[in-house]
């Protein structure tokens, strides 16, 4: 029999954070801080919009761009929140999850051969998008010196005549760093140069602790033009279950956007994007309480990281730290895995998001300040023992 | 920083003085203090255990008793309000907008007790007019907790 398998798909790795997630769920006693979703349900209001959807009978599709309302309440809020000033006719898709408008923003802009740019550590999807897209991926090395920040240095360096795309993933999952306005600018000037496009991938942008708050890149001048801001409500509004998202950017690419998306998916689901409205509506203050209870668990953190004496550069946004494991003489996965197996605390190895997240790992304080307390606990007796091993070497 | 500390004692009066300054990223002292302070200022009137006493097997009975009084002269709701509440078994006492004056919650061991209470007691003040007694038959949310929680839903794994 013939293969049936497409080799570019068989080619693909799985993400690294599901292989590891498969052993944990065998495992009844241990804590997880691996899991990047919040803790917290669906504010009730929002579920009672869904709710109350269904029993409207608001049960058919939309119209394949999503809902002309959600897609207003989305450009009032970009505007009121990022001064990004997007026309919701023209300028915006709904999608399922920001994942999708990922994959259909890479998919409506890149022809066999482009090089897309992808800073690493960052989300396990950009890289397969980008491969199943035809693209080249062309990664850049985040470095743990930087706050792993991207600089308008490493964007020039990884630039070549093939260059078309980049794609800028702040607030960062997994490292948890952010892009202030200067950073921005530095990259937007280089991005302005060579006439390169951006993906602007801010799906945590509600979950920022600094005071200055999130800064899209868009809103730098000359920018909006040359840039796809995807968001969504998974993070903010602790909605990932929902499965909804949004892209906004120039209406030449968004109407090439909305094409793929009809064929593929139709429209994204319909009690959702009844929610959503609510959610943009009245959610503001749900999202401050949350953001200021991640806050509370971030400090927490630290302060542990600080007590054990894991080093680790101070996160700003989403709700990952990734410390720095370099000291103890393995690798990401072989820490991760000891960790799960003798002390039953499951964390993410920095390498599944690229291959410079080796040395670090991914955590998660999207979990009770019980289950940190608990789980840190774990981690400085594992760390104790690790340090004495290698004293007593 | 006030409104912050008593957002998180208000869920969990067990909190440490240490855990609520490594949360706010204060100092632990100034926060000592300012629970102090709000504690001398009446802000903190209290630290709390919310029971269950359902999953006991202590016989409890809570009712609700709406009340009508006359209000008395130069003294208002607050003379009776205050003869009211001074009962131990008195929970709380609300004065009430609407169709009645005060609410009375009673927190008694048995049915016959608070029905002791209401008879003997609250009735044969001079000022009330007229009781309506409420038993509650089921806690389903109290202080902000849902008593039961649903534990039905599941968490799937990304």
């Amino acid at each position: 029999m013939r293969d049936p398998l497409s080799k570019r798909t068989v080619a693909l790795k799985p993400s690294g954070i599901r292989k590891f997630f498969d052993v944990v769920n065998d495992m009844p006693d241990a804590i997880s801080l691996g899991v990047g979703e919040p803790d917290f349900d669906t504010p009730w209001h929002i579920r009672d919009e869904g709710i109350y959807s269904l029993e409207k009978g608001r049960t058919f599709y939309t119209s394949n761009s999503g809902l002309m309302e959600l897609r207003r309440e989305i450009c009032n809020y970009l505007n009121r929140k990022y001064e990004l000033k997007y026309d919701p006719k023209s300028q915006v898709i709904i999608t399922v999850g920001g994942s999708e408008a990922i994959d259909i923003a890479l998919r409506a802009m890149i022809d066999e051969g482009d090089e897309v740019i992808i800073p690493q550590p960052s989300y396990v999807s950009y890289e397969p998008c980008a491969i199943l897209a035809n693209a080249t991926p062309v990664i850049i090395n985040l470095k743990n010196e930087n706050d792993f920040r991207l600089t308008a240095k490493e964007l020039e360096d990884a630039i070549t005549d093939k260059t078309k795309l980049v794609i800028l993933p702040f607030p960062n999952n997994p490292t948890g760093a952010i892009m202030e306005k200067e950073d921005l600018e530095a990259i937007a000037k280089v991005i302005i140069d060579h006439d390169l496009y951006v993906l602007s991938d801010e799906i945590y942008s509600e979950l920022t602790y600094n005071e200055k708050g999130h800064i899209s890149i868009a809103s730098i001048p000359g920018m909006l033009e040359r840039t796809i801001v995807i968001n969504g409500f998974s993070k903010g509004f602790a909605m990932t279950g929902w499965r909804l998202g949004y892209a906004c950017g120039p209406k030449l690419i968004i109407e090439q956007m909305t094409k793929i998306h009809q064929f593929a998916i139709m429209c994204a689901p319909t009690t959702s994007q009844y929610a959503a409205i609510e959610a943009l509506r009245h959610g503001d203050s749900d999202v401050a309480e949350m953001c200021e209870s991640y806050n509370q668990r971030r400090r927490y953190l630290m302060h542990t990281f600080d007590k054990i004496g894991l080093p680790c550069f101070e996160p700003f946004g989403a709700f990952y730290a990734f410390p720095c494991i370099k000291e103890f003489g393995m690798s990401s996965d072989e820490f991760a895995l000891r960790l799960l197996e003798e002390e039953k605390v499951a964390v993410v190895p920095g390498t599944a998001f690229g291959d410079s997240g080796e040395g670090f790992l991914r955590i998660s304080y999207a979990y009770s300040i019980e289950s940190l307390k608990e789980a840190l606990g774990r981690i400085e007796k594992f760390v104790e023992k690790l340090r004495e091993e290698k004293n007593n070497r | 920083m006030r409104e912050k500390i008593l957002q998180i004692i208000e869920k969990n009066s067990r909190v440490g003085v240490d855990e609520i300054a490594i949360r706010l990223g204060e100092d632990e002292i100034a926060v000592a203090n300012e629970i102090k302070a709000m504690e001398d200022e009446g802000i903190i009137c209290g630290y709390h255990t919310l029971i269950d006493w359902e999953k006991t097997n202590i016989e409890t009975v809570s009712a609700l008793i709406e009340v009508t009084v006359t209000p008395q002269r130069g003294q208002g709701f607050d003379k009776v309000a205050e003869r009211i509440y001074n009962y131990p078994e008195v929970n709380a006492v609300y004065l009430i907008s609407g169709g009645y004056d005060l609410l009375i919650n009673l927190e008694g061991k048995t049915l016959k007790e608070v029905a002791k209470f209401v008879s003997d007691k609250l009735s044969t003040m001079d000022s009330v007019l007229s009781t309506a007694t409420h038993f509650v038959l089921k806690k389903y949310k109290d202080h902000g907790t849902i008593i039961q929680p649903a534990d039905d839903r599941e968490k799937i794994m990304p």
